[in-house]
């Protein structure tokens, strides 16, 4: 499966290599893969493939750990020095378990389902770049395995694929809570992918290209997140949605769809889908790096050290780590703090929040760009243009007058009295309404007082 | 139309072998895929045999130097419409038979016309049309492919873009008012269904689960309340109306002082304990 996943890379890779101009790089693409061979393709596929599978282990591993941090509790520390060895025995425990095919299930589609969703995880990697060019036994090579002028668009779209593993997977097991989950991918997929393809739309517009490696080389002096800001954020809520992670796991929501799409799958079948679903987070992470946050460029004080030493050779590769894990790092601490959210409450918040800002968003975005291109103003006069509408329009702001009707006004009053009972079950007082004064309250603060009156045992009295 | 498509063609018979090689695989594979779409017993199926053929034709066009246009045709048309159609296919299920009958008078006749009238269009302009001189894949995408598309799409062919944009959002909203529907009564949320419940003396907890303290942990067994007595909501209905339900003196805790003075195990008794 891995090796088709490969056979697919070559294909799209040998042909753009061998469409390359003869310059060296191809046009709109910043890295120069025009002095790779087979065998460097064939040595960078198979790292990606082992990169991708040990990633896996350790984020379950670290996730256990860091989420058992966060509840007080030690996480597995019993096999392998700090426990790192107990995901490789979950994995091993998987292989062997008894693997049940349901008698009611669409036979080829619930078998083809997980391969679907784990062969398509895979793909995002091939044009995630890792570092700037290096010396690879001799030959001058940049650490990554393909690019094209359109590869962040590759990968959506391997995204969008991947999610037929699970759609596919739920409808296949001809079961009710499988269905539903699936159906719920469906729709959170579609909604959650429009506002993460519009937030990397405004990245595209500043970088001017869809490559992965253009994308990193135009962050050479700045972090796309600080000007994006918005559009970052934007990005960082939908990839977590697109994950099906806390808080958006309602695909397999234990609490209502016992596991979702995946009730019906077990052993390898369902290590397929646990496989795609921590690859897509480690996808999605290192995508958040390359487009916003500088992919493999060191941090500021590091890289203005000895004139960008740091970003030379194979130094990027632990940038890139270290900003990948702290997005997976953010992923963990999202799953530790924050409860699910309710269904209708997710897409209400997909449609009518995130949409209409991320398309707000990449309208600004494109109109500032449009003006410094085609105009000869300054991006410093245009941000201070922008800094004086802003600030007058919050003047104008102020000229409008308050509402002064409170904000329920169309509702009915509520009833002066308060009714402790009311619709036969013990309520708090609603605003407006006041708690009537505690009896028992009364009566304690009358025997205190008389207590103290006496004078001489008050002390213990209200000790005890 | 045939002379100035068959010129073009014999001017581009270049392919490399390795576009040969995977015309020749996926070729096989996307006529049986277009031919299970006709044949397929099942929606999902068909549905599935579509995507193949979507994903195989991305290939080719990626491999005819389109990069952009193969992307977007998985983006769009397998990531969204076709993820629209299983989603549809899935809500409504797929014995949901379609009405004949022709609900707006004289609909056929006007559709046949339209449709003719479209064929004739179409006929009138593809053999009017003038194909101007080839000039090449290497000139057309001299500053990559992306930017070579976006300029014939923003810069040549606006317009027609703007105009297919417009129709698209009139389908749209057209789809939106002819399905929306007056609601009649008031909204039932999560709020009214609580109060109701609440007004018709019912708990707002979840009832309690079936073997808790109990003394058997299983599905048929009443969970026991903090007196030893069993809760005979806790075991399912249907098990209930069935009589599936394990006996409760079985399970039952050993007898507590206050117990024994309460036997009757009616629900409802336990306010007075």
């Amino acid at each position: 499966m891995s090796l088709m996943a490969l056979a697919a890379q070559h294909v799209t890779g040998l042909h753009l290599v061998a469409a390359a101009s003869p310059s060296g790089a191809q046009s709109g693409v910043a890295a120069d893969f025009s002095h790779d061979n087979f065998w460097i393709w064939l040595l960078k596929a198979v790292v990606i493939v082992v990169f991708m599978l040990t990633s896996v282990l350790i984020a379950i591993w670290f996730e256990r750990r860091v989420v058992g941090r966060m509840q007080l509790r030690p996480g597995p520390n019993v096999h392998g020095p700090f426990g790192l060895l107990q995901s490789l025995a979950d994995a091993m425990k998987l292989l062997l378990k008894e693997d049940i095919t349901v008698k009611a299930a669409d036979k080829i589609v619930y078998i083809v389902a997980p391969m679907i969703a784990v062969f398509c995880s895979l793909l995002t990697f091939a044009v995630i770049p890792f570092g700037p060019s290096v010396h690879l036994f001799g030959i001058v090579t940049p650490l990554q395995l393909t690019d094209f002028p359109v590869a962040v668009l590759y990968i959506l779209a391997a995204a969008s694929v991947g999610v037929y593993g699970i759609v596919l997977g739920g409808w296949s097991s001809n079961s009710t809570y499988p269905l539903l989950g699936s159906v719920r991918s469906t729709a959170q997929v579609i909604s959650y992918e429009l506002s993460m393809s519009l937030s990397l739309v405004s990245v595209f517009v500043l970088a001017g290209s869809m490559s992965t490696s253009q994308i990193v080389s135009s962050q050479q002096s700045l972090w796309w997140a600080l000007p994006l800001l918005p559009a970052f954020v934007i990005y960082v809520i939908s990839m977590v949605g697109e994950t099906n992670r806390l808080p958006f796991d309602l695909p397999e929501a234990e609490g209502e769809l016992v596991g979702g799409y995946a009730t019906e799958y077990s052993s390898m079948k369902f290590a397929w889908f646990f496989l795609a679903e921590y690859i897509n987070m480690i996808n999605v992470s290192a995508v958040a790096t390359t487009l916003f946050l500088g992919g493999w460029r060191a941090p500021w004080p590091i890289s203005a050290i000895d004139n960008g030493m740091f970003n030379t050779g194979w130094w990027p590769v632990l940038w890139f780590l270290v900003k990948l894990w702290a997005l997976i790092f953010f992923f963990v601490w999202l799953r530790g703090t924050l409860l699910r959210l309710r269904y209708d409450q997710f897409m209400k918040f997909g449609w009518k929040l995130l949409i209409p800002v991320s398309l707000g968003w990449v309208v600004c975005v494109a109109a500032v760009q449009g003006v410094r291109r085609f105009s000869s103003l300054n991006l410093q006069t245009i941000l201070v243009a922008l800094g004086v509408v802003v600030l007058v329009a919050v003047a104008v702001s102020y000229l409008i007058p308050e509402r002064t009707e409170p904000r329920n006004a169309g509702k009915p009053a509520e009833p002066g009295v308060f009714d402790a009972f009311a619709d036969g079950y013990p309520v708090p007082p609603l605003p407006g309404q006041t708690l009537p004064p505690s009896p028992r309250r009364a009566r304690a603060a009358a025997a205190v007082a008389s207590v103290t009156d006496t004078g001489t045992e008050a002390q213990e009295v209200q000790g005890g | 139309m045939s002379a100035a498509l068959l010129a073009a063609a014999t001017q581009t018979v270049t392919t490399s072998t390795a576009e040969e090689v995977l015309f020749w695989c996926l070729a096989p594979v996307m006529v049986i895929a277009a031919l299970g779409l006709i044949f397929a017993r099942k929606a999902v199926h068909a549905a599935m045999s579509v995507i193949v053929v979507m994903i195989s034709l991305a290939f080719l066009y990626v491999a005819q130097d389109a990069p952009f246009l193969g992307v977007v045709q998985v983006v769009v048309y397998t990531g969204a419409v076709m993820m629209l159609f299983v989603f549809v296919l899935m809500l409504i299920g797929v014995d949901a038979s379609d009405s004949l009958v022709e609900t707006i008078k004289a609909q056929r006749w006007i559709g046949w016309i339209a449709g003719i009238g479209l064929g004739i269009v179409l006929v009138g302009v593809v053999t009017r049309a003038t194909y101007p001189s080839m000039t090449g894949l290497a000139t057309a995408n001299a500053d990559s492919n992306p930017v070579a598309v976006a300029k014939v799409i923003f810069g040549d062919f606006v317009f027609t873009f703007e105009v297919v944009g417009a129709l698209l959002v009139t389908a749209a909203l057209g789809a939106l008012v002819l399905t929306h529907r007056q609601r009649l009564t008031p909204r039932i949320g999560q709020k009214e269904r609580a109060d109701a419940r609440v007004a018709a003396g019912g708990s707002l907890t979840p009832l309690p689960a079936p073997g808790v303290y109990a003394r058997h942990n299983a599905l048929d067994v009443p969970a026991l309340d903090h007196l030893g007595r069993p809760l005979e909501e806790s075991v399912s209905r249907v098990l209930r109306i069935r009589g599936q339900e394990l006996g409760v003196e079985q399970f039952q805790a050993p007898a507590l002082p206050s117990a024994t003075q309460t036997p009757t195990l009616e629900p409802g008794t336990e306010d007075q304990a």
